[in-house]
């Protein structure tokens, strides 16, 4: 007879142990969802045959101290938002905005072209164009019969 | 598996929950206050909209901020890796009678709007004199 006793076999709490494999279930099926750190500026990354396409959120940011460096095929965007300064007499109601200094680097699929690289800052977003690097576009090899 | 036709209609959630005619997620702008001596200064993060996609409207003391956002499509790629989603903004505030209705001020710039509340003269602070007698 398989009675309850079973859950209690290697101390296993079975709502628990569901509970977590839903949690599980739901991260792999949310597909896209990555974990990443809430207080970095998040990213996309769209990627065609000859470049990929790197969009940020970055509202309020000036764009002169936006930094877009790129290293192989690694991808670095660094700046900072700037804190109002209160005056005398001001306060705040609400402070949910963040403020400070982010860095933030990506991996990308292939080398790309660090002298073509694109960075267009509008409506608060940035958009990097990155166009893949000659030497590492994919070569065809014609099969030949002997 | 046979298509069921429901027949029954659906219970309403009280308080009756408000849907949007378009299908397309709603993000909560977040947003700073800043109290100052004659004016209220808001600043709300809306990246990806400019200052046509954006409304303000005050209705007796409900501010509302609706910001509409066309998503970015980049034909010939495909989405590799994502970390966000676009969708709309929309966040509603109370605001007393203080509030002048007629001088709001609202400027976007890169992607942030900012929302300046004027104080109607009658409400500014007035400083009242204690004596002793």
């Amino acid at each position: 007879m398989v009675g309850p006793a079973i859950w209690r076999f290697g101390r296993m709490d079975p709502l628990h142990e569901m509970q977590r494999l839903q949690g599980e279930m739901n991260r792999v099926f949310s597909g896209l969802g990555q974990h990443f750190s809430p207080e970095l500026p998040p990213v996309n990354a769209w990627v065609g045959e000859s470049d990929v396409v790197v969009t940020a959120e970055l509202p309020g940011v000036d764009p002169s101290k936006v930094d877009v460096s790129v290293v192989g095929d690694t991808l670095t965007i660094s700046g900072a938002r700037d804190a109002e300064i209160l005056k005398e007499g001001e306060s705040y109601h609400r402070q949910e905005r963040n403020h400070g200094r982010f860095t933030r680097s990506l991996q990308l699929p292939f080398h790309v072209e660090a002298g073509r690289v694109e960075a267009k800052y509008d409506k608060g977003i940035l958009r990097i164009t990155l166009p893949r690097a000659e030497a590492d576009k994919p070569k065809k090899v014609a099969v030949t019969c002997e | 598996m046979e298509n069921k036709v429901e027949y029954q209609k659906k219970p309403a959630q009280t308080p009756v929950e408000m849907e949007r005619t378009r299908n397309r997620k709603v993000y909560v702008p977040k947003v700073d206050i800043i109290e100052t001596g004659h004016s209220m200064v808001m600043y709300a993060d809306i990246p990806g909209v400019d200052e046509k996609s954006v409304e303000v409207t005050v209705e007796k003391n409900v501010l509302t901020i609706t910001g509409t956002v066309i998503p970015q499509e980049f034909p010939g790629r495909s989405i590799a890796y994502s970390e966000y989603d676009v969708g709309d903004y929309e966040r509603a505030f109370t605001i007393s009678d203080e509030v002048d209705r007629d001088r709001i001020g609202a400027v976007v710039k890169n992607g942030v709007l900012k929302l300046t509340l004027q104080k109607a003269p009658q409400a500014e602070v007035k400083k009242i004199t204690v004596r002793t007698e």
